[in-house]
């Protein structure tokens, strides 16, 4: 006698779970290993990794040079969240379904939705060919990245607000854009700052990134000349602890700052 | 008769010196009916879940069926627990999972770790649950999801995830708290009748008085982590109420039990 | 009375203003950014782009070998991501507060899950890179690491969302520990860890596009040979490629997590 139904729902878990099974062992089978014999580079690896983390040093650049990185890597993702933002909260009214008809909210949010499908590192170096490698190219390229992560999450926001309240501000005779900024802005403010500080953790790790494979500068460049070209596993090591404590600082108030989200939907 | 659970001078303490539970002690019979009424707050649930140590008590002992289940093992714990079916107020199901496979978790404790994990239940027990369900008047609703069902409903699939345990005894933490008047009524029938036909001993969470004076054999009042009453429910008069209640309760309380009291 | 509460909350607004007004000057300053050139930039982006970036015949030639490269790319992000939630799973089950076997192990799990999620994947390609330079490994490494580390914290959160009653019922029954994970935790936030997985899976391809880059490998490498050779149409392929792997992944997630959620 069987306990489980075969219904819809159990189908597509399990035929979920199995293709991503099957997909994996195939690409075990199937990918361009290049000689590299693993238990070696395994072993070599972990070494590696314990020298970076038990005896990390300095030798290109100091304490405060390496402070002075990061500081610009805080800068880069700050501008991007920023602009990021401000272009996200002007069109994110305009993506939300109740506040406009259902053309307008459906063009943007197809257009974020390409936005979004495209890496950020290609946004960046598609903007370096017209404004030249650099902090301009990288701000706005991740921005791009950022408007469309926030339209969604703002947007989202105010179709959940009070349609009750839209319409008795409606009925006394006020117009759209007093009662996006005495209804609709007040009472999303939580939600729209929450979310832009989550935005603003994840920009640190892209510009950490951007600043690898994008030459945006920042610690996230100094790592990669470390490994790159002085092939210094030691001051990989020192980079490494540098980005990890500013992340996990940051990740300890983003974790506060979403509980906030979680006590304001009560 | 023979006394199935007796607890003596069981306490609880969640900080030094505030006691959920000070000395609690009363004595059950088999088969007997037991009622626990207090106010919000006074230490019913973690009276109840002090016995089958879902909570463990500070001092005291909980002695079930001759065994002081405080001083048991693990493995001790979990044999005691299958004997001890528990339901909740708001039903504690998995709700992702269809009625029958949440009736069968409750033969889960009498099985090895493997069969439990993997989900393999005999040919009797699968025909036990659907016994139960049938029962229960849930035998179409059998191989639906929990989530599609109503409140009593999911109540039901509780009671017959505790019966498939072959319980000798039935902990009730608030059945009916969640529920409307109607099937609140549905799920005391069906509590008392299991406890009548089972000859199963109930131990019951209530916060109605007057539900708690239809089903009753016995009453034990809780307030502030004391037993301050235990008898019959003709015994519980309205100065009894009014302590169990405390001196704040409002005259509403005080109607209805002396209505139902009557 | 009445004035002093406009009041105030005017001067709290101007202060926020002016405190975000510094704190976008001091970060202009500090990475150099020129705000002149940011804003002629875009339009000036967007008509190379209109005239040069766009894919022509003659890259259209170069479509199965960015295919096979693509295929490369989301077989290495499935699989790493499979195999990050497999383990995924073992660290959430010890780390969440309502399965954890003890208080110790679920901090250590919980630890180590937030120092692997803080590493990027990018840094992870780096230090993989010494010892496993241009190979499927550094990849495949980098973002094993990286989904583990999140989907960690995901599955930690699908799990405390479902909540313990459950599971306090099945205790209650005298249900084993591995009873209780598999008929009752896993059974109930399985749809929720799926659907994570997916967004994984859609973000792990973004991340690969970066790490070949890096690392010279998958469709990353394969745009930015053609970037750097400046055959912006070849490499405008790539990117329309990459855009429409994601789209179709999106659209089975989507179809997916309506059946299942």
């Amino acid at each position: 006698m069987r306990v489980k139904p075969y219904n819809k729902a159990f189908m597509v878990i399990h035929g979920t779970l199995l293709s991503l099974v099957l997909l994996t062992v195939y690409g075990f089978y199937s990918f361009d290993y290049k000689d590299v014999n693993f238990v070696e580079a395994s072993i070599q690896t972990l070494q590696n990794v314990k020298m970076m983390f038990i005896e990390p040093h300095f030798s290109h650049f100091t304490f405060q040079e390496a402070l002075y990185q990061v500081a610009i890597t805080l800068g880069l993702a700050f501008l991007t969240t920023v602009f990021g933002a401000a272009i996200a909260l002007f069109l994110g009214i305009f993506a939300a379904q109740n506040l406009t008809n259902k053309a307008v909210s459906a063009v943007i949010k197809g257009v974020v939705a390409f936005i979004r499908s495209v890496p950020t590192v290609l946004w960046v170096l598609i903007f370096a060919v017209a404004a030249g490698l650099g902090s301009v190219a990288a701000v706005i390229g991740m921005t791009f990245h950022s408007v469309g992560y926030l339209i969604k999450a703002y947007s989202e926001a105010f179709e959940e607000v009070d349609k009750g309240m839209i319409d008795a501000l409606k009925a006394s005779g006020a117009g759209w854009w007093q009662i996006i900024f005495q209804a609709v802005l007040p009472s999303t403010a939580t939600y729209l700052v929450s979310w832009t500080f989550l935005r603003f953790e994840i920009n640190f790790a892209v510009a950490v990134a951007m600043g690898a494979a994008a030459g945006a500068g920042g610690i996230g460049f100094e790592m990669f000349m470390a490994s790159g070209f002085y092939y210094d596993i030691q001051e990989v090591g020192m980079i490494t602890y540098f980005i990890l404590i500013f992340a996990i600082l940051l990740e300890l108030v983003a974790t506060r700052v979403k509980k906030n989200l979680k006590t304001a939907e009560v | 008769m023979t006394t199935l659970l007796e607890l003596k001078n069981v306490s609880k303490y969640y900080s030094k010196d505030i006691a959920a539970l000070s000395n609690i002690h009363f004595s059950i019979e088999e088969g007997e009916f037991v009622s626990v009424i207090g106010p919000s707050g006074a230490g019913k649930s973690t009276l109840l879940r002090c016995i089958n140590r879902m909570i463990e008590a500070s001092s005291g002992e909980v002695v079930f069926n001759g065994t002081n289940i405080r001083k048991l093992g693990r493995k001790g714990l979990r044999e005691t627990r299958t004997q001890i079916g528990m339901i909740f107020q708001h039903y504690n199901l998995v709700t992702r999972l269809t009625v029958i496979e949440n009736v069968l978790h409750g033969r889960l404790g009498y099985k090895s770790a493997v069969a439990g994990m993997l989900g393999i239940y005999s040919q009797e027990e699968k025909q036990q649950a659907i016994r139960l369900l049938e029962e229960l008047g849930l035998s179409q609703h059998m191989y639906k999801r929990v989530d599609q069902l109503s409140g009593g409903q999911k109540q039901r699939v509780g009671i017959a995830r505790a019966l498939i345990q072959n319980p000798k005894m039935l902990l009730c933490d608030e059945p009916i708290a969640s529920l409307d008047p109607g099937s609140s009524k549905i799920i005391m029938d069906h509590i008392k009748n299991i406890s009548a036909s089972y000859k199963i001993t109930c131990l019951v969470n209530l916060h109605q008085v007057d539900v708690a004076l239809k089903y009753s054999d016995r009453i034990i009042g809780v307030n502030k982590g004391e037993v301050v009453f235990n008898g019959k429910p003709s015994e519980l008069t309205t100065d009894m109420i009014h302590k169990i209640y405390g001196s704040e309760t409002g005259d509403l309380i005080f109607e209805a039990g002396e209505r139902n009291a009557g | 009375m009445q004035v002093d509460i406009f009041l105030k909350k005017k001067l709290h607004n101007l202060s926020f203003i002016l405190l975000l007004g510094t704190a976008v000057l001091g970060a202009i300053i500090l990475t150099e950014y020129d705000v002149a050139k940011g804003f002629s930039s875009v339009p000036a982006a967007i008509q190379w782009a209109l005239s040069n970036f766009y894919p022509d015949s003659e890259s259209m030639e170069k479509f199965p070998d960015i295919f096979e490269k693509l295929v490369e790319t989301v077989l290495i992000s499935v699989a790493a991501t499979t195999s990050g939630a497999a383990l995924a799973l073992l660290f959430a089950i010890a780390g969440s507060s309502t399965t954890q076997f003890n208080r110790f192990l679920g901090q250590v799990s919980r630890t180590i899950a937030t120092v692997f999620r803080n590493i990027d994947m990018a840094v992870w390609s780096m230090i993989l890179l010494f010892s496993f330079g241009q190979s499927a490994f550094t990849g495949y490494f980098a973002l094993f690491f990286g989904s583990f580390g999140f989907l960690t914290r995901a599955f930690i959160e699908s799990i405390d969302e479902v909540g313990d009653s459950s599971v306090e019922a099945l205790r209650a029954t005298g249900a084993g520990y591995f009873s209780i994970i598999f008929q009752s935790v896993i059974p109930s936030s399985i749809s929720q860890m799926i659907s994570w997985i997916l967004f994984m899976i859609e973000t792990n391809i973004r991340s690969a596009t970066l790490i070949g880059i890096l690392t010279g490998t998958g469709i990353g490498f394969a745009f930015s040979m053609y970037y750097k050779s400046l055959d912006y149409n070849a490499a405008s392929l790539v990117v329309l490629v990459i855009v429409a792997a994601i789209f179709i992944i999106e659209w089975v997630s989507n179809y997916v997590r309506r059946v299942i959620l």
